[in-house]
């Protein structure tokens, strides 16, 4: 500001003498040495010390402000409050560039830095940004996306269990969020329960609710085969109800990503696509995973660390043959029964790997290819269908997808609690907990040792009334929360409350 | 009874030819014809609309430039050598004088580079003017018409005033021996000195097999408002700030570096080429010149440019009709940025989207090898075409002044 204030005065005091630039170019003549001269020769010296502290030539800015015919400062001359370069000095470095004048022109020198006063996102032009985003991606799904999409019919067989609500919420967020027309085939074994019903029809979607009577079995092996029958009956549902589409098949305790659904609307008859096998144990040891190709011309084993089921291409992309779980590593020590602590297996390919066209179960279609058997000629004696794969005649008709199977769209894994497991129903604690007593008696087999002499045993009621959704399961991985107040006298972790769960 | 059958015969006529227009309708729905000011031409053959004489200068103006310095192949600036390459193998080439319209002068004046590989201009008009007291010397062709029949590309920062600073650009202006010629350049701004009337403006050389390479599937959802990479301010050569770029890259990091749509750093990010093609805008803002190479990668990948440079001319201007396929913002308005971007109706955006989406306007943008129909090679030659027939006053008669051989700088006097 100083030096502003410097500049105006000098500027006031040249601009007295209009004839300054001469006398500065001028070649001063040593012999005469008028007072006039004097005076310009220390105006000059003048001028040079004011360009030796400004830094520039400052008798070029009392050449221009007194001779510049058109102004044009306004290009120049809005400056940010942030931006403290002084308007005065930046002037006698324009150079005006057009050859002719009038029109526009471009000014070459320094510029201001525009800064509105508040450089920050108003939420109104971001909400209008995001429109135009979802729009436009809109648009391209429409252009490259699928052409004409087809309803998607998931196929999900379940029972009530205490894992049943956390498997099937999962499913059904997926499932929610899929962008074309659904269909939720939903069978449950032991026959429909309204605990089932009133978990689906949260989701808002398009379903069908229906039963197979008989309990779900105790072991893995049953539980599988229990399952394909499931899977067999909401089949033939399809069947009945002609429903047009594309079959998927959704086990509740398996998680799909978006992309599956989107990739199996390149499904012609049948495709099959890769799933990434979670068969983990709770226990401290974790198996190689071994996969093998069973391929018909190749014998030999690939020993790698990727567990995915799915279909193997060769070098021209078609179907080569089959990845499959291998399960030479866990015949000791997998689980048998449900809720058992060791590792679950999956069968050799797992039906949640294929997807098909409806009309494939339909009666009497034209137009159906010849390698597909009639729906009912299948599990009618009640045989095992271990996949899908049993509907054809030839397997070598599979269509493989995610882009000849290397991309795993999906994850098998299946975690269960004991079968006897306790849960209040819906999730609901009704009435609510007021008495809590310790069971000392428990069967289950890993209850941790009796805990450390500052917690008080209380066998009596005690005055304090503590809400505790206990939950009695052992699950492998996680132990069973407990909330523990401090200051409360603390009960046996694992008190139990027997509640009038159902089963 | 005949005026009845006449009647019947154009009522059909209308008919069918609204039909037709309904299904041209129908199908312009995925991309859009590009048809600028000169019509569409964009997808015109030169082959056959004119012959081009290639001059054979020893291979010190060209071929040992590169010999010199392989890394003219792959800068911004080879445009000039694979233009030469070009015309050496292509139909339009005449080896007979006579029945030329076009002469090419084949001198490459940007394969002079420093260490970190940028173009020194110094030694350039020298370069030039050594390469035509050549041609003139040992042909007639250049003296008949003192090169007004003549092309050059120049595809530096400023064109044919051959230096990377804009005020000594324009102190020097365009070398006076190209007074008459036609100049191919990469620079273009309205009412410059280094831009004359009748030159062709191109796009900078992006190397078209790399940005193959990075390209995503097309079903990859565009998620990113805004994108941009690159410096905002230039400490090395203006540490204050407020010269480099006129202000107008570092105003738009001042006013949208807190603001989630956009997607601007200095980074260089790997995966550059890849989140272009996520991106919706892709700014391109001037540097020290107006141009950049942002344009055609922005143009390529299908994300609509921003452009901030006042007056600018972009390449072929005259084929591609740049006003409906970018945005154009003053660097006045640089601190509205997103207010303008946001209210942009949604259906020019999508307009837009099929305009950039078309074939042929990539095509048009880029210098692939071997040439291929519709690319840059092909729409210089459309714009040389178009400029044809020459006029009358191209052929000096008797009498009428030469160029002045000792205007310009001193140092641009001495042989090279």
């Amino acid at each position: 500001m100083k030096q502003l204030a410097a500049l105006q005065q000098q500027g006031r005091r040249s601009n007295s003498f209009r004839s300054n630039s001469s006398p500065l170019d001028a070649t001063v003549d040593g012999a005469i040495k008028s007072p006039a001269t004097i005076f310009w020769l220390f105006l000059h010296g003048l001028c040079c010390l004011i360009s030796l502290v400004l830094g520039f030539r400052f008798s070029r800015l009392v050449f221009f402000l007194l001779f510049s015919a058109s102004p044009s400062p306004s290009t120049t001359t809005i400056y940010s409050a942030l931006r403290t370069t002084l308007p005065a000095i930046s002037s006698p470095q324009e150079r005006n560039v057009s050859a002719d004048g009038g029109g526009s022109r471009v000014v070459v020198g320094r510029h201001g830095i525009l800064i509105r006063p508040w450089p920050h996102p108003d939420p109104a032009e971001v909400m209008k940004a995001h429109r135009i985003i979802e729009r436009v991606q809109a648009e391209q799904r429409s252009q490259y996306g699928v052409k004409n999409p087809r309803t998607v019919i998931a196929i999900t067989p379940t029972y009530v269990r205490t894992f049943q609500t956390l498997h099937l919420t999962g499913v059904m967020h997926s499932l929610m969020n899929v962008r074309y027309d659904l269909v939720w085939i939903v069978v449950e074994a032991g026959g429909t329960t309204n605990e089932t019903a009133s978990l689906i029809a949260k989701s808002g979607l398009k379903t069908i609710h229906i039963g197979v009577d008989g309990k779900m079995p105790l072991l893995w092996e049953d539980r599988h085969k229990f399952e394909s029958r499931m899977r067999l009956h909401a089949l033939r549902i399809v069947r009945e109800k002609k429903l047009d589409g594309i079959v998927m098949f959704a086990d509740d305790s398996n998680m799909h990503s978006l992309e599956l659904f989107d990739e199996i609307q390149n499904v012609k008859w049948i495709g099959a696509v890769s799933v990434g096998i979670l068969a983990h144990s709770g226990g401290s040891e974790e198996g190689d995973l071994l996969m093998q190709e069973s391929d018909a011309d190749e014998k030999d084993e690939k020993k790698s660390q990727i567990p995915v089921q799915g279909p193997a291409c060769n070098a021209s992309g078609n179907l080569a043959g089959w990845h499959t779980f291998d399960t030479q590593p866990f015949l000791e020590r997998s689980a048998i029964y449900i809720g058992d602590r060791a590792v679950v297996l999956p069968r050799k390919l797992e039906w949640a790997g294929f997807a098909l066209n409806s009309r494939l179960v339909w009666e009497d279609v034209e137009g159906n290819p010849v390698w597909v058997k009639d729906l009912l000629e299948i599990g009618k004696d009640g045989e095992d269908i271990e996949s899908p794969l049993s509907l054809l005649k030839d397997t070598s008709v599979v269509e493989p997808l995610g882009s000849c199977g290397r991309k795993i769209l999906l994850w098998w894994l299946r975690v269960e609690a004991r079968a006897d497991s306790k849960f209040p129903a819906s999730w609901i604690i009704d009435p609510p907990l007021d008495i809590t007593v310790p069971a000392k008696r428990t069967p289950w087999p890993d209850a941790p040792p009796e805990l450390p002499s500052y917690v008080e045993k209380v066998t009596t009621i005690p005055e304090n009334t503590e809400k505790r959704p206990a939950k009695s399961g052992s699950k492998r991985k996680r132990s069973s929360r407990s909330k523990r107040k401090h200051n409360a006298k603390v009960l046996d972790i694992r008190a139990s409350t027997k509640h009038a769960g159902d089963n | 009874m005949r005026n009845l059958r006449w009647a019947l015969i154009m009522c059909f006529f209308l008919e069918s030819s609204l039909r037709a227009e309904t299904f041209k309708l129908k199908r312009s729905q995925k991309t859009e014809r590009i048809s600028g000011s000169a019509g569409d031409v964009l997808e015109d053959d030169p082959v056959g609309r004119l012959k081009v004489f290639v001059y054979k200068l020893p291979s010190k103006y060209n071929k040992k430039m590169v010999e010199k310095e392989e890394r003219c192949l792959h800068h911004m600036f080879a445009a000039e050598i694979y233009m030469h390459r070009f015309l050496l193998s292509s139909p339009v080439r005449t080896l007979n004088p006579q029945e030329a319209d076009w002469f090419y002068v084949p001198v490459y004046t940007t394969c002079d580079l420093t260490r970190d590989g940028l173009p020194l201009p110094f030694k350039s008009p020298r370069v030039m003017r050594s390469a035509i007291q050549l041609i003139s010397t040992t042909s007639p062709y250049w003296n008949r018409t003192q090169g007004a029949d003549h092309f050059f590309i120049v595809p530096h920062d400023f064109g044919a005033c051959f230096h990377y600073q804009e005020d000594i650009a324009v102190e020097r202006g365009i070398l006076p021996l190209l007074e008459r010629a036609t100049l191919v350049q990469t620079f273009g701004q309205r009412n410059h000195v280094c831009q004359r009337e009748g030159s062709i403006t191109i796009p900078p050389y992006a190397p078209p097999q790399k940005m193959q390479t990075h390209v995503i599937p097309p079903t990859t959802p565009r998620a990113i408002f805004v994108y941009f990479r690159g410096l905002f301010y230039d400490a090395g050569n203006d540490p204050q700030g407020g010269y480099y770029a006129r202000g107008a890259r570092a105003s738009v990091w001042e006013n949208f570096k807190n603001n989630p749509l956009f997607d601007i750093s200095t980074e260089h990010t790997p995966t550059y080429y890849e989140d272009m093609q996520r991106a919706i805008f892709c700014l391109c803002p001037l540097g020290w010149a107006p141009w950049s190479p942002r344009l055609v990668e922005a143009v390529v990948f299908g994300c609509i440019p921003v452009i901030i440079a006042d007056h600018i001319v972009l390449p072929f201007a005259d084929a591609i009709p740049w006003e409906d396929i970018g945005v154009f913002v003053h660097e006045r308005d640089v601190p509205k940025l997103d207010t303008i971007l946001t209210t942009i109706p949604i259906d020019v955006i999508l307009r837009k989207q099929r305009l950039l989406a078309n074939p042929s306007m990539k095509q048009a943008m880029l210098f692939p090898q071997p040439a291929q129909p519709g690319d840059a090679f092909h729409q210089i030659l459309n714009g040389l075409a178009r400029k044809l027939p020459h006029r009358d006053d191209v052929f000096l008669k008797p009498g009428e002044p030469f160029l002045n051989w000792t205007a310009g700088p001193l140092a641009d006097l001495k042989p090279w």
